[in-house]
């Protein structure tokens, strides 16, 4: 996504007159960015709500693309912006704040505005930890942190398709997780979600638990927990 | 039967209650900021507070097909303290949220001159941000203190019909019903209102700028108040037209002159919905 991508993607979602505000809006910003705190709210009611590419749902929406476009107009630099999106993350709605996560990728903040994604990854709204995993955090984001981000996604039914840095980010750590996570399912006698499998099928050598790590497990539950990674009768 | 709950504190309550209230109809509802239990001490609890209203709780009630929003404000008992009266200050940057729809709870608890300053400012505020008002009256000396809300309000030069005049009773309505305020009344198990006295004043007074609400918080409360309330009204003869008129298109009418009533989507995502192609609820109710 960069700017220009987003101008043209929008002008089909949007009314003249909602077009007509986000250009005077971004130029208000240009010329003021204190005014950015004022308008940032607005964005929803102005502009619209649905995503921005109908054929995908998953993707970015309205008020997230012309949130990001206030964001990219702001003339501020390292600190100064950081500040800025700082303030209007931890000042914002759910909406204003998974507007900020999806912005990051285009702003000049390095890696400057990690804490914002973390904060985003304690939270248990999956519209603010889908977001928070968006490009930026491909980039930048640590590999542990960048794992329990992926393994929460699997938790809170996040489709792990929509997660721009898989399967790229995917290492032996975050399978070895996913196997341990598949297991403690299976022995509960619950599904595992679909999508972890093509994971788990990238890194054949992942030790899955075996035996011993099933001690606790086998003496709790009945001869139906299974103490390989066969799939339990529950799922076929 | 579609409900709409004007008044109630879901910040309090469990998933078991979400999930209950859908099932008996209602649909959207009205989360008004106020105290809690324990008093609070500090600006930053405010603060946190109306962020879980803005944030937390209306993504909770999604996934259970409930439409929520919100009103903010610093409640009267603790606009008492000090420590907590720069909430003022905050105000401005919550009330231009889409979710809120009104500032309130405002109006009084004691009825002591930081809760004059703190009524009067917050009205100020509601005519600024073009919201309607969401007054609570008080439960001690309550008489006394409806006259002087009524007083505060006509002197805050809000249009009355922008203001809703809450936790009214049989001998409470009647000072407000030439106003032009609209009347709230909140249902409780066994004080303010019940429902079979709700039902005789909507026979003596019509339906007319007439809110019905559980507000059922950490308090004993029942989140099913309303619908208990509209069966009341069916059993003693009101048609479902009317049942309709108090338990929907009044509060839908009242908040609507926020400007910021969003309910297309009200059912949905319900319990079978689904987030972007998977259940929303696949690990967060378990395991959360």
């Amino acid at each position: 996504m960069t700017p220009d991508h987003l101008r043209t993607t929008l002008t089909d979602r949007m009314t003249e007159q909602g077009s007509k505000w986000l250009a005077g809006a971004c130029a208000s910003v240009a010329a003021e960015p204190g005014v950015v705190r004022g308008l940032f709210p607005l964005v929803g009611r102005r502009c619209g709500r649905g995503p921005l590419d109908p054929a995908d749902p998953h993707g970015w929406t309205v008020d997230d693309a012309a949130r990001s476009l206030l964001l990219a107009a702001l003339p501020l630099t390292g600190a100064a912006l950081l500040e800025e999106i700082g303030e209007l993350y931890r000042t914002g709605d759910a909406a204003e704040r998974r507007a900020v996560l999806r912005a990051l990728p285009l702003l000049p903040v390095g890696d400057g505005a990690l804490p914002l994604v973390r904060d985003a990854l304690r939270t248990n709204d999956t519209r603010l930890v889908a977001a928070a995993l968006g490009d930026y955090a491909t980039d930048h984001l640590d590999a542990e942190t960048y794992r329990q981000g992926v393994l929460k996604c699997v938790f809170t039914g996040i489709p792990l398709s929509a997660l721009p840095g898989l399967p790229g980010r995917a290492d032996a750590e975050m399978a070895r997780m996913m196997a341990a996570f598949a297991h403690e399912r299976r022995a509960a006698g619950r599904t595992v979600p679909d999508d972890i499998a093509p994971f788990l099928a990238l890194f054949p050598d992942v030790t899955v638990p075996g035996p011993r790590d099933l001690q606790d497990v086998s003496t709790a539950t009945t001869a139906t927990s299974s103490t390989t990674d066969r799939p339990s009768p529950r799922e076929a | 039967m579609r409900i709409f709950d004007p008044h109630i504190h879901m910040t309090s309550r469990t998933t078991d209650d979400y999930e209950a209230m859908h099932a008996a109809g209602v649909h959207a509802l009205v989360e008004p900021a106020f105290w809690l239990g324990q008093p609070r001490t500090s600006v930053g609890s405010f603060l946190d507070y109306f962020d879980s209203l803005i944030g937390w709780e209306p993504f909770r009630a999604a996934q259970f097909g409930i439409r929520h929003h919100c009103t903010i404000a610093l409640n009267p008992k603790e606009a008492n303290d000090p420590r907590c009266a720069e909430v003022l200050q905050h105000l401005p940057r919550y009330l231009p949220k889409d979710g809120v729809v009104a500032v309130g709870e405002i109006g009084y608890d004691s009825m002591t001159p930081e809760e004059d300053e703190a009524f009067a400012a917050q009205l100020q505020l509601a005519l600024t941000h073009d919201l309607p008002a969401l007054v609570h009256t008080p439960h001690r000396d309550k008489a006394a203190g409806v006259d002087r809300t009524l007083a505060v309000v006509k002197e805050s030069g809000i249009a009355p019909e922008r203001v809703v005049v809450d936790h009214l009773n049989e001998v409470t309505v009647r000072q407000v019903v030439g106003s032009g305020c609209w009347m709230g009344f909140s249902i409780y198990p066994d004080t303010k209102m019940d429902e079979r006295r709700m039902v005789a004043v909507l026979r003596e007074f019509g339906t007319e700028r007439i809110l019905v609400n559980s507000a059922a918080d950490w308090g004993r409360s029942d989140p099913l108040k309303t619908r208990k309330t509209a069966d009341a009204m069916l059993a003693a003869g009101f048609t479902a037209d009317e049942v309709d008129t108090v338990l929907w298109r009044n509060p839908v009418a009242f908040y609507g002159q926020s400007g910021k009533l969003e309910l297309e989507d009200s059912d949905a995502p319900g319990a079978d919905a689904t987030y972007e192609g998977n259940s929303v609820l696949r690990g967060v109710r378990a395991e959360v």
